[in-house]
């Protein structure tokens, strides 16, 4: 799994460096973050998760069955929106609240 | 290097679940100092970095912690410590009601009662129970909390006294000085090739930056291990390797193959069980294999796209990505490359019911900890706090000095040799294949032999001498180095175990070609001290409960 670093909109604040538990992450010379090594993500999102601009989004590879869908999220509090943006530009929005238990 | 000393009275390798919830009862319970070391940052570190949501063990009502201890043991077909099992179910629900205090959400019926998942487990959101652990570690005011410090080996001279380690971003080392040490780093994960190696070698269920670090560094010092070889395999969501127990338990789907046939029952239901039944029919080419979820409500999908979001997004990502959630078609199932994780199967440190490890001054909490599937870490801690209270001193003689000199200028060396044979990656591929073909990976449907563990075992060792004139440029390297170095030491006594075991006791976790059936002989505990660089193998009586347990 690997999660896509867009730069243009980074800030260098290493938010996303200091939360990965794989310490996969780093700074470039332009103080700018990149996946120093894509190959070893776990896809666990806690860099998204970290990341105060939504510079951070996951794709799914194709051998996994992806279709080019991309996964971003904004979290408010408890709250985190969840989209996921289809390649034909379809939407789909879920809310996760920490605050309530999982049905499963 | 700078060299950092950090003096306390306990050191706590690896903050993840098991390393913070001990950190805070010693907190909470005791004035002892505590230095929890980690490689990552603790409120995403380890296995629950993404979530989770489901406590997997609880007593329900009408049910008793012997009732669990009974199924545990029976799910591993009786190689289990029943001792540490009753005292570790004794107190599942007093920590589920500490862990709610705390902050975790947990469903619960109009009358304020649990809803549990069958008759051990509950439903949480559980996606931010690192932060909550997190959290709670940095109120205790005895506790140091050292991020990005990746911890290689013991300081011991006879007694363990604390841990030598590196600083992944400031490049120093660390020389932890304890009185008594807990490790709590996980289980073991990329021994064998994983499923979807080419591309995405790290799409695997189990914590891929849990590298057996802690087992390394027992094993190189001689502690006794217990049980590798009752690995565990997953049977898990194929491809995107997200966990199935929301599906299986919570969804109620059953497991049936390309035909629509529910094949579950055929093949029996532990957990080995379950993944040798889906090994077996898309091996009679009855596959692809598939939980069966057509048919549940819209509302009932919604449920499973959040309870997912919050353990295993890219399952989720998955379904909406493609189109077909799993109201409409079923979701397809397969195994994993095996682990080694003593929370799921037995494997990892021999501990006596203090969570004392055959090392003096060690201890073991969580998937660290062998001999039964689901540890529990207060245990431990308490078990510390008694140690302590009898022993009092430091110990900083020379033999110490000169072992920590030796491991900065070992750091050193790799850090500033400018050329090196192979990267770490290319050994760690090597290590893979050869677990793969010769140890009973995917390749051959887990199944080994003799003629193919002596390769193997060959093999493996002829990678360990790689590692030394491996190609180091900086801390990141250094990093991989060693995770390559930890996960070779398991490979070997893991080698060392399915050697041991001339029998077939778990099918799918452990089946052995040369002794397909299951033997009176081997109703015992395989353990393993290393010692000179060579493995001795050491039968353990199993313990039920009534037992005398020394
Ligand atoms: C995807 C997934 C889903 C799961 N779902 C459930 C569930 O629904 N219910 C349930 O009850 N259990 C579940 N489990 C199991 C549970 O997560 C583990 O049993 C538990 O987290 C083990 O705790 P631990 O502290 O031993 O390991 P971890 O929580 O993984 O912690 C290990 C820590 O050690 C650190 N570390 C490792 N090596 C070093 C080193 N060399 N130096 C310093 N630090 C180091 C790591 O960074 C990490 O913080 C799940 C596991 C996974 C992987
Ligand atoms: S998804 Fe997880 S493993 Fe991958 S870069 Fe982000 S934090 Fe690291
Ligand atoms: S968290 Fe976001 S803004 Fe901060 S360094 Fe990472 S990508 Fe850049």
């Amino acid at each position: 799994m690997s999660i896509t670093i867009n730069q243009s909109k980074c800030t260098g604040c290493k938010n996303c460096i200091c939360i990965c538990p794989g310490n996969i992450i780093r700074l470039d010379a332009e103080r700018k973050a990149y996946l120093k090594r894509p190959s070893d993500c776990w896809g666990c999102l806690a860099c998204m998760k970290s990341c105060p601009v939504q510079a951070i989004t996951m794709m799914l590879p194709p051998e996994l069955g992806g279709q080019g869908g991309k996964l971003s999220l904004r979290t408010d509090g408890h709250r985190t929106e969840w989209t996921v943006t289809r390649s034909d530009g379809t939407r789909r929005t879920i809310i996760t609240d920490t605050e309530e238990a999982n049905q499963y | 290097m700078e060299h950092k000393i950090i003096n306390s009275d306990v050191l706590i390798i690896g903050g993840g679940t098991a390393g913070c919830y001990a950190a805070i009862c010693l907190g909470e319970r005791s004035g002892l100092s505590v230095a929890v070391a980690d490689k990552a940052d603790i409120r995403r570190s380890g296995c629950l970095a993404a979530g989770v949501n489901a406590l997997n063990a609880y007593i329900t009502d009408g049910h008793k912690p012997i009732d669990y201890v009974k199924y545990a043991s029976k799910d591993a077909d009786g190689i289990a410590r029943e001792d540490l099992l009753l005292d570790i179910s004794e107190r599942f629900n007093a920590v589920t009601a500490d862990m709610e205090r705390r902050g975790l959400t947990i469903l619960k019926d109009s009358s304020g009662k649990y809803i549990s998942r069958g008759w051990r487990n509950i439903k949480i959101n559980g996606e931010n129970i690192k932060p909550i652990l997190a959290r709670e570690v940095r109120k205790q005011k005895n506790i140091a909390v050292y991020e990005h410090v990746n911890i290689t080996d013991l300081r011991t001279d006879g007694r363990v006294r604390g841990a030598y380690g590196f600083g992944i971003n400031d490049g120093a080392f660390y020389e932890f000085r304890a009185r008594a040490v807990l490790v709590a780093t996980g289980g073991a994960s990329g021994i064998y090739r994983p499923n979807n190696p080419e591309n995405l070698p790290h799409q695997m269920w189990y914590c891929p930056f849990n590298t057996g670090a802690g087992y390394c560094m027992g094993i190189l010092a001689g502690a006794e291990m217990t049980a590798f070889e009752m690995r565990f395999i997953a049977l898990r969501c194929k491809d995107t390797i997200a966990p199935t127990g929301t599906l299986a338990q919570g969804a109620g789907a059953r497991q049936v193959n390309s035909k629509g046939e529910i094949y579950e029952d055929r093949y029996g239901l532990t957990t080995s069980q379950r993944l040798w039944g889906t090994v077996a029919e898309n091996r009679n080419g009855c596959g692809p294999c598939y939980l069966r979820t057509t048919g549940i409500t819209a509302d009932q999908e919604e449920s499973l796209y959040r309870a997912y979001l919050n353990m295993s997004p890219v399952q989720t990502l998955k379904w909406i990505d493609s189109g077909y959630g799993p109201s409409v078609r079923d979701v397809e199932i397969d195994g994993t490359e095996p682990y080694i994780v003593g929370g799921h199967t037995a494997g990892g440190y021999w501990v006596d019911r203090e969570r004392r490890t055959t090392l003096e001054g060690l201890f073991a909490a969580g998937d660290a900890a062998g001999g039964s599937p689901q540890k529990y870490v207060e245990i431990a801690a308490e078990g510390i706090i008694r140690y302590l209270q009898e022993y009092s001193e430091y110990g900083d003689s020379e033999r110490l000095n000169s072992q920590a000199e030796a491991k900065k200028a070992e750091y050193e060396h790799h850090i500033n040799s400018t050329s090196g044979t192979y990267t770490p990656h290319q050994i760690e591929t090597a290590m893979q294949k050869v677990m793969d073909e010769y140890a009973g990976g995917i390749r051959t449907d887990y199944i080994y032999n003799e003629n193919g563990l002596k390769l193997a075992d060959e093999k493996i060792l002829g990678l360990t001498e790689l590692i030394q004139p491996a190609e180091v440029s900086d801390t990141d390297d250094l990093l991989a180095l060693y995770e390559v170095r930890e996960r070779l030491i398991v490979a070997r006594v893991l080698i060392a175990h399915l050697m041991a075991r001339k029998e077939t006791r778990w099918r799918g976790f452990q089946e052995n070609a040369d002794y397909p059936e299951k033997k009176r002989e081997y109703e015992c505990f395989i353990n393993s001290v290393m010692r000179d660089g060579k493995i001795q193998i050491i039968r353990k009586n199993l313990v039920h409960i009534g037992d005398d347990q020394a």
